[in-house]
């Protein structure tokens, strides 16, 4: 189940021409509806109930189906996002070598549960699928910063985290 | 011309070890010295051994430097390429042998090697077509539209007994033939680059190393099936691979490799890119077709294969990256060289990617057939922490495990399946005494849960009562009888289930439970997780002798589990423990132990 964010829609009117500059270029052509919302998540950062409706209206397709596919494929987030988004990677190579410990530990230190956003949007925090750096397993990422063979003990995390913050 | 050539291996893995910034300064520092005319740096794909990474391998020594860091490039480019001096504390080690060097070839992790689908990666520039031409490349693609017909093109992969590398191991052949023979106005070729298994890179690998091979040879299949438009399905999660293909799809068709006319014989083909966004289901290929459409990945029923009706309806074949990268090969070297590979059911090589509790983790390409113990011991380089080999696992969530007791059995396609697991794409975690096997099935349950398209209910309903019961078990509340519903529920999800994914996803959990039923059955009567992983089974106790009484592990406990006095042994409350381990981290004096 994705989490589903409560917190208000802020969208500009700049994201909205964005959206729609792209949606009236290529919203009708076929398989046009997973491009709009990798496209929309790139503007707004995350795929809240008025942006669906914009690429439902855009590609000609329901609410409904927009919706669906936005749920069916781990890369939409109906949540934000924060400032830090960390990624912990679960792939088989990294779980064996000790990932879930560092998921869990994060989730320890940030306070938040895997899939939230803490709550001054600094850091958001996630699990995610192999991203192929298995070499390097046990492997997280901070937006694009990969840190690989990391140890849950000690303060190796403090670290890390400290780097991020504000 | 240039004396030297400084290869940077720019794969994800070493990319993510920092390679970009190695890159950067050996440009900086050859420049510094004035060397810029005579050495080039140029960024590769995945040398394999990405557990050395960042690696830089220095042409035409055959230098071999691993681990490096930005701080060691001015030694090199001083020593090295300056004055010729190999610097040898930055040699990978089992390359120096005294005073002579060893060739890459050599060392334990290549000799067994045989690159076929990888023999592009870290020798030539990705984002250099003229590199992969002055390799051969777009040789085979010329020879297919100049000297063959589509009919003796099928009939070279047929003969060559090429079979699918993305797991199910369907003849290629035999899969372009079905497609070629329906008439129709529009056909399509897709290529599947949506690993999904986790664990396995490969397929990636390939596209961030040699991108050119995969567009040649899905050129190859359109002339054969008589297909003009194609499609390449990758996860958006492969940034570099996306822009690498990106830039050999734009390259290829300024150099007329791609779009009308091609080498003048009226052939047209063109190819275009389509982001997946992460759904493991879209690696079965009519869920694939259903998101190229745009829409969510369910599978349909087949038939209809997609060779008759597949992607907009019309036929459509779909392979693995690493089915085509073995295709242009075949072609230039004939269906009898790449038979002479391999076994008498599965012809030719495999990639294997790597991982887990091994030294050498990274990506080996060897000849089906190889022996599981030459991949652990001899490429592999062994367990790390002179820890025990206890078992592998192949075919990522699909799959199953092979035991120690097993070691010695050939890696091909029916050999895995006899033992209960499968190929896959390749996908091999390796295991050491410390991993538990109720832990890893569930594990590989939990993803098929997440992963299950829904659609249908053995699948979406079954795998999460599957995943309960193990959940049950690891949890210290399993019963005997567990065991029984286990395997009935298994067979019943494998048999009714429509697709792969759901008719595969009990394999983790039969392959581990006929090989370490004992596991099982420690869990469930002993309520003892032999491995030491399942939280709710262990207990932490305070050996009274060795506490000193510094009370460090009373302060650090986050619970107020501890109680003792100063000086005087503590002891843990298991009723309020919540298993966090941070006593055992924060004492001094290895007093507490878990069991």
């Amino acid at each position: 189940m994705k989490k589903i964010s409560k917190l208000p829609f802020n969208g500009t009117p700049e994201q909205e021409a964005q959206l729609k500059a792209w949606l009236d270029e290529n919203g009708k052509k076929p398989g046009a509806a997973m491009p709009a919302l990798q496209h929309a998540q790139e503007i707004y950062g995350y795929l809240p109930v008025e942006v669906l409706r914009m690429v439902a209206r855009g590609t000609g397709k329901s609410l409904e189906e927009i919706y669906g596919i936005a749920t069916f494929y781990a890369q939409f987030s109906l949540s934000p996002k924060g400032k830090y988004k960390i990624a912990v990677c679960l792939g088989t190579a990294c779980y064996v070598k000790g990932s879930g410990k560092i998921l869990e530990k994060l989730e320890e230190k940030l306070g938040i549960q895997s899939g939230d956003c803490r709550e001054d949007g600094v850091f958001s925090l996630e699990s995610s699928r192999c991203i192929g750096a298995c070499g390097l397993a046990p492997v997280f990422t901070i937006n694009e910063d990969v840190y690989g063979r990391v140890s849950p003990e000690g303060n190796e995390l403090d670290a890390i985290l400290a780097k991020y913050q504000g | 011309m240039y004396r030297s050539h400084v290869m940077v291996c720019g794969g994800t893995g070493c990319t993510s070890s920092g390679s970009e910034k190695i890159i950067e300064e050996f440009n900086r520092e050859i420049a510094a010295v004035g060397l810029n005319e005579e050495v080039k740096v140029i960024r590769t794909g995945c040398f394999g051994l990405c557990a050395l990474g960042p690696i830089v391998v220095v042409y035409p020594e055959g230098s071999f430097y691993s681990m490096v860091k930005a701080e060691d490039v001015k030694e090199i480019v001083d020593e090295h390429l300056l004055k010729g001096r190999v610097v040898t504390r930055l040699l990978y080690d089992e390359t120096v042998h005294g005073e002579t060097i060893k060739s890459l070839n050599e060392t334990e992790f290549y000799r067994h090697q045989m690159r076929v689908a990888l023999r592009n990666c870290g020798r030539i520039d990705p984002d250099n077509i003229e590199e992969y031409i002055g390799y051969d490349g777009y040789a085979a693609l010329g020879k297919v539209l100049t000297e063959m017909t589509p009919d003796d093109v099928i009939k070279v992969i047929t003969d060559s007994g090429l079979r699918g590398r993305g797991g199910g191991g369907f003849p290629t052949g035999r899969k372009w033939r079905l497609a070629a023979v329906n008439e129709s106005d529009q056909k399509y070729v897709c290529c599947n680059a949506d690993e999904g298994d986790p664990g396995a890179f490969m397929d990636r690998s390939i596209l961030e190393g040699d991108p050119h091979s995969v567009i040649e040879a899905m050129a190859i299949a359109a002339y054969a099936i008589g297909a003009t438009k194609g499609y390449v399905y990758i996860r958006a999660e492969y940034p570099i691979a996306v822009q690498r293909l990106q830039k050999a799809i734009e390259d290829a068709r300024a150099y007329g490799l791609l779009g009308k006319d091609i080498f003048g014989t009226g052939f047209n083909f063109d190819l275009e890119i389509k982001l997946g966004a992460g759904a493991f289901v879209c690696g079965e290929e009519t869920a694939l077709m259903r998101s190229i459409e745009g829409n969510r990945g369910e599978p349909r029923p087949r038939p209809p294969y997609p060779a008759l009706k597949g992607l907009f309806g019309k036929p459509t074949i779909l392979n693995n990256v690493e089915t085509y990268a073995n295709i242009p090969q075949i072609i230039l070297k004939g269906a009898d060289w790449f038979a002479s590979m391999g076994t008498e059911k599965s012809k030719g090589t495999k990639v294997f990617a790597l991982g887990g509790k091994i030294k050498n983790t990274g990506l080996v390409e060897i000849p089906m057939g190889t022996t599981l113990r030459t991949v652990i011991e001899d490429i592999g380089g062994g367990i790390p922490n002179g820890k025990q080999f206890k078992a592998a696992q192949t075919g990522g969530p699909s799959g199953g495990c092979i035991p120690a007791s097993l070691i010695d059995t050939p890696m091909d396609y029916d050999s895995l399946l006899a033992i209960g697991s499968m190929m896959g794409s390749g996908g091999l975690i390796v295991m050491d005494e410390d991993t538990c096997m109720v832990d890893i099935a569930k594990f590989f349950l939990q993803f098929t849960v997440e992963e299950s398209c829904g659609k249908c209910a053995p699948c979406r309903i079954g795998t999460k009562r599957l995943l309960e019961l193990l959940d049950k078990i690891t949890s210290g509340n399993g019963e005997m009888e567990d065991l029984d519903k286990i395997e009935e529920l298994a067979t019943f999800i494998k048999e009714n289930s429509q697709c792969g994914l759901g008719q595969s996803a009990p394999n983790p959990v039969l392959s581990t439970l006929h090989y370490f039923r004992d596991e099982y059955i420690s869990h469930i009567k002993d309520k003892k997780c032999p491995a030491g992983v399942c939280k709710s089974l262990l207990t932490y106790r305070i050996m009274a002798d060795k506490c000193k009484g510094c009370t460090l592990c009373k302060r650090v406990c986050p619970v107020g589990a501890i109680s003792g006095e100063v000086r005087n042994p503590h002891a843990i409350d298991p009723a309020k423990c919540i298993k966090c381990g941070a006593c055992m981290a924060g004492c001094k004096f290895g007093a507490i132990v878990r069991e």
